[in-house]
């Protein structure tokens, strides 16, 4: 594939409802772009339209500029993975992998045994190979399923939440993996997801995908740090991003939260027309202590705590408003207990009232290293 | 022992009464069975047993019905199969309604048919031929399949066959390498339930045929004869006509709940 793969103006229409509306979209070979989109957004229907398995109600789609919309999926050059483990029950690991390859009818035996095995190596599954699926848990099956998708060297390679149904240990370990083994291909390779950890562990370029609609394409950091409006925002944001209303005052010298927090406009905010906006502030940028100076405290009432892992969700009001700050180590507060939070007017996103972005924190290459900050 | 606990074996003594007293019947002499009550026979004997395996009346009799119920049993799985493939992964105009008509064919009675069929087959030369009961019995058997196999594969994830595609497989060779294996048990639950119903009908089989291919059914239903009935050769031709169908049971006896299911389990 010299020039990817462009869909251009793609609807896709299930019983009279909008599934899909118009998405025009440019993924270039060797590129690994994620699909960022919560359940029911769309994601699965543009991968299955990619693959040929559906056909869009109207629009084209064209590889190498050729159309190949009405094309039969036997004659595209795809390869995709489900969220569920799907393999051939009835056929060992070995030639589940070697099926692809056996179709095709172009490699000789020898050649063929080998690809197969470099393949296995690749995902760790030579010890299963005379084993069938439904012996080997579920990671390797997924392994299975991956190697099958690899190993013909398909120039679009689809994968629908591969992740989705493996435990957590599992899914950090093949995670990991994924990134090594579908880098620098000659494919373009989509991988779906719902989670915006997985988007920025994986890298590459993001499509945020949601109700049907593309909302923004670019380098994954790119949309994390800047997205272009407040559902992007929203979508790219786990646990959710907090969206607080203030108002800037007349002079532009200070923007107003509630009657007892307001603050002054710094930094990138400097400068914003007086009027009403939304801040957003993604969880762990609100804080229990304060970093800087600068920092506003809110007070606040707390009103549930989640624990995950070695972190705490709190969730609180302040004057009607809900906040949810990610803060680290296990905590207990009691329910209705008065806390203050602190936030980092650097750290805000501004939105227009209508949702669009007015401004973002500057971010360095560095601090994305680690997508979180 | 309370009630609970002897519920189940008074219930298999009862089933089991009129099987053991036909397979005791089959090894008595007609002067036994008709000359008084003996809970076994005084002098077992495999003579009924021979005259039907000897006398071609008999023994044709069984290989008429085997030929039709094969017959029908291969044809109805085979013509089930793609049909029931249709109706679990596509839909069509109008496939809803078509699937639920198949299933309102089994409600109808076999003495419906009886007319049309003769007329027809007499007509066109079918008459007293394997062919006649075998095609008849597929108006019942073929829904069912349909019913029954669709079950069976609707259990499938689809993502398989589009994977198969995907990965370059024709419909033939997908179909044949890998989705049969899938729904091994479901062909088999699904052949024994074309088998059984075939095997035991008997107005259909009876007036399709006549002389050449009258079917084992019908021959016992014919033996009153001038010197009376043949007792004892008759309980062994009901103890012959069980062991077919025993059989067919045995291999299917894990899947039998689902196919009385339709498949549905």
């Amino acid at each position: 594939m010299k020039h990817g793969i462009e869909l251009d103006g793609v609807t896709r229409m299930v019983n009279g409802e909008p599934h899909l509306a118009d998405i025009h979209l440019k993924l270039e070979p060797g590129s690994f772009n994620v699909l960022l989109g919560r359940t029911g957004a769309g994601k699965t229907s543009l991968l299955r339209l990619m693959a040929g398995l559906d056909r869009p109600t109207s629009g084209a789609i064209r590889v190498d500029g050729v159309e190949v919309t009405g094309v039969d999926v036997r004659r595209r050059n795809v390869a995709m993975v489900y969220q569920q483990f799907v393999n051939y029950p009835s056929l060992t690991v070995y030639e589940n992998i070697a099926s692809p390859l056996r179709l095709s009818g172009r490699l000789g035996p020898k050649e063929l045994d080998r690809r197969v095995r470099e393949t296995a190596a690749a995902l760790r599954l030579e010890p299963f190979l005379d084993r069938l699926p439904a012996e080997l848990s579920g990671g390797q099956q997924q392994r299975t399923a991956m190697a099958r998708a690899l190993v013909k060297d398909a120039s679009l390679l689809l994968l629908d939440e591969p992740l989705a149904n493996l435990d957590y240990k599992l899914r950090e370990e093949l995670r990991a993996e994924i990134r090594q083994l579908f880098r620098d291909r000659p494919a373009v390779v989509v991988y779906a997801t719902t989670e915006p950890t997985e988007a920025l562990l994986l890298g590459g370029r993001t499509a945020v995908l949601d109700e049907g609609r593309l909302l923004q394409v670019g380098p994954t950091l790119d949309v994390y740090h800047a997205p272009a409006t407040e559902r992007v925002g929203q979508v790219f944001s786990d646990p959710q991003m907090n969206l607080l209303d203030v108002e800037v005052t007349e002079e532009g010298t200070e923007a107003r939260l509630s009657p007892e927090v307001s603050f002054p406009p710094a930094e990138h905010l400097r400068g914003l027309e007086p009027g009403r906006y939304r801040l957003g502030l993604r969880a762990h940028h609100l804080r229990l202590e304060p970093r800087s100076p600068e920092d506003v405290r809110i007070p606040v009432r707390v009103e549930v705590e989640e624990v995950s892992g070695s972190e705490t969700l709190v969730h609180a009001t302040h004057d009607g408003i809900a906040l949810t700050a990610q803060v680290e180590g296990v905590r207990s507060h009691p329910y209705g207990a008065e806390l203050e939070l602190f936030m980092s007017p650097s750290r805000c996103f501004v939105f227009s009232p209508e949702g669009r972005l007015v401004a973002a924190p500057p971010f360095t290459p560095e601090e994305s290293l680690h997508g979180q900050d | 022992m309370s009630l609970s606990r002897l519920t189940a074996p008074l219930y298999l003594l009862a089933s089991f009464v009129p099987i053991y007293w036909l397979v005791g019947m089959s090894m008595k002499t007609n002067e036994e069975i008709l000359g008084g009550f003996t809970l076994w026979p005084q002098s077992p004997t495999l003579a009924n047993y021979v005259t039907i395996f000897t006398d071609p009346d008999w023994s044709n009799g069984y290989l008429n019905s085997l030929t039709y119920v094969a017959l029908n049993t291969v044809l109805s799985v085979l013509l089930a199969l793609p049909a029931a493939y249709a109706f679990s992964r596509y839909r069509f105009l109008g496939d809803s309604h078509l699937f639920f008509w198949l299933l309102s064919n089994r409600m109808a009675p076999p003495a419906v048919f009886l007319l049309p069929f003769f007329q027809l087959y007499s007509s066109i030369g079918l008459f007293d031929t394997p062919w006649a009961v075998a095609l008849a019995h597929m108006l019942f058997t073929v829904p069912l399949a349909v019913w029954i196999l669709e079950g069976f594969m609707s259990g499938v994830p689809r993502e398989i066959d589009e994977t198969a595609y995907i990965d370059g497989y024709g419909f033939l060779r997908f179909f044949v390498r890998i989705f049969l294996p899938l729904i091994r048990s479901g062909v088999g639950v699904t052949a024994f339930f074309c088998f059984m119903f075939s095997w035991v009908e008997l107005l259909l089989a009876r007036t399709l045929t006549s002389v050449e291919a009258k079917p084992i059914v019908a021959t016992m239903t014919r033996t009153v004869s001038a010197a009376g009935m043949d007792w004892g050769v008759l309980a062994a031709a009901g103890v012959l006509t069980l062991v077919p169908g025993a059989i067919v049971i045995w291999f299917v006896r894990d899947y039998i709940a689902k196919g009385f299911a339709l498949g549905r389990v």
